[in-house]
């Protein structure tokens, strides 16, 4: 009898507490880690690629990163597959808005919306919540740069950086450290390495362990780019030595 | 078609105005009916047609800008307000058509004023100035004539006075009263044409 309130996502616990929904957010805490950080002239996005094979044959740059519209890219962590529902129905909503406004989705209009479509798995049921947590990262004219993250409750906050999946604690610490409000992408990028390279499992980091999008802005054009292992690399090297440094100051 | 809507852009603001006259048959009901309804804080919308039809779909309008509010904690953008009115009209309009014709005035912090021209069939443009009804024959020359996007309001008023003027000497159907609104940086009010002024003109032109 101990799995009486857990069945159905639907039905609360004597405790008050919804099962299926924690069993979701623990399942997130077991993925790779996905971070956003907020700079002023832009927003950078890293994650974790958990399975690296010299067979798999993949062409994608990025496997975690996802266009939700020209100006809203999102990263994820958590059941990939379940990342792809909530995909579909965040590009189909941008550009619903899009044909009756005829103006894009502010940022945070969309995440809403998302997350109204996850609160609804804990309410009025289905198989069960969406495994799912995502950083949401875009530009609009009412409130800039944004960078937001909901979790399979249909939580959702705004932040200035933050983490999810495996670690996020540990992650999340260090970026309350070193966030500063002055920070550049490249800084933010560099922050970014030093977090992943601190929480991340793996003694080294190397290119094709991580993936890096970036949302900045070009005149008035908001542009979205995967960056290429090439240029990961370029960072890494960068946070190598930036990392030394600031070891050999700490001693 | 014997209402008559007029909207003229100007620096940093947007004037309506609307005959109020409300005409049943050959009967003239009221003469203080407002055809400018006022959408939010900084949106205006005069809309001219079948009296039915008018306060539907713009209440409708309105209480859909209110919804997104409500909801978004965040006004529509005039654009996004256009935009949306439109295609609630291009929808109607293969099932239960609305006999309105709309000018959408609103002001945005960034962009400033701005004008929207609407008619029945759902055609939208953004125009520096504009006007339905049969008034709008002896108006657009006037406009075209003396309006121009860097008026003060004062200046305004004035083109707004001649085109009054105008209908009021030429067009057949009497139009006795206007009601006049201005939207800008501190939101919406009505305000008042001077009568003397406009008297002045007709006299003008009685003795020309």
């Amino acid at each position: 009898m101990a799995r009486r309130y857990d069945g159905r996502t639907t039905t609360f616990s004597p405790e008050g507490r919804l099962y299926q929904v924690e069993y979701a957010m623990e399942a997130i805490s077991h993925a790779g880690t996905s971070l956003g950080i907020l700079s002023k002239d832009g927003i950078v996005l890293a994650a974790e690629k958990k399975i690296i094979s010299k067979l798999l044959d993949s062409d994608k740059k990025a496997e975690k990163m996802y266009k939700l519209d020209g100006h809203i890219a999102c990263s994820v962590a958590g059941i990939t597959a379940d990342a792809n529902i909530l995909i579909q129905y965040a590009r189909l909503a941008a550009q619903r808005y899009h044909f009756q406004y005829q103006e894009p989705i502010p940022v945070e209009n969309l995440v809403k919306m998302l997350c109204d479509t996850k609160q609804g798995y804990t309410q009025f049921g289905g198989q069960r919540p969406f495994g799912v947590s995502l950083l949401y990262a875009g530009w609009d004219p009412y409130f800039g740069f944004q960078l937001y993250h909901s979790d399979p409750s249909g939580n959702y906050g705004g932040w200035k950086a933050t983490a999810i999946g495996a670690n996020f604690q540990g992650a999340q610490s260090i970026l309350k450290q070193d966030w500063r409000d002055d920070l550049t992408i490249q800084e933010a990028s560099l922050l970014a390495i030093k977090v992943m390279s601190k929480t991340m499992d793996s003694t080294s980091l190397s290119p094709e362990k991580l993936e890096f999008a970036v949302i900045k802005k070009e005149g008035d054009q908001v542009i979205y780019t995967v960056l290429d292992e090439k240029d990961v690399e370029k960072l890494l090297k960068e946070a190598d030595i930036k990392i030394s440094q600031e070891e050999q100051e700490g001693n | 078609m014997s209402d008559c809507v007029i909207g003229i852009v100007g620096k940093d603001y947007v004037l309506l105005a609307a005959d109020a006259t409300a005409a049943f048959s050959i009967i003239l009901m009221k003469d203080n009916e407002d055809k400018i309804l006022k959408l939010d804080d900084n949106k205006l919308l005069a809309a001219s047609g079948e009296a039915g039809d008018r306060v539907q779909f713009t209440e409708y309008i309105q209480k859909n800008l209110s919804l997104y509010k409500f909801r978004n904690d965040r006004a529509l953008s005039t654009h996004g307000a256009a935009h949306f009115l439109r295609g609630e009209l291009a929808t109607a309009l293969r099932k239960n058509p609305y006999q309105v014709n709309m000018l959408l005035a609103g002001y945005d912090k960034e962009i400033g004023g701005s004008l929207y021209y609407v008619d029945y069939l759902a055609s939208m443009q953004k125009v520096p100035f504009g006007a339905h009804g049969y008034g709008s024959y002896f108006v657009w020359s006037i406009l075209d004539k003396y309006a121009h996007l860097d008026m003060d309001l004062d200046e305004g008023i004035d083109v707004l006075n001649k085109c009054i003027a105008e209908v009021q000497k030429r067009l057949l159907l009497s139009t006795p009263r206007f009601i006049v609104k201005v939207v800008d940086k501190n939101g919406t009010r009505e305000v008042s044409l001077d009568n003397s002024e406009r008297a002045k003109i007709q006299q003008d032109k009685m003795d020309a």
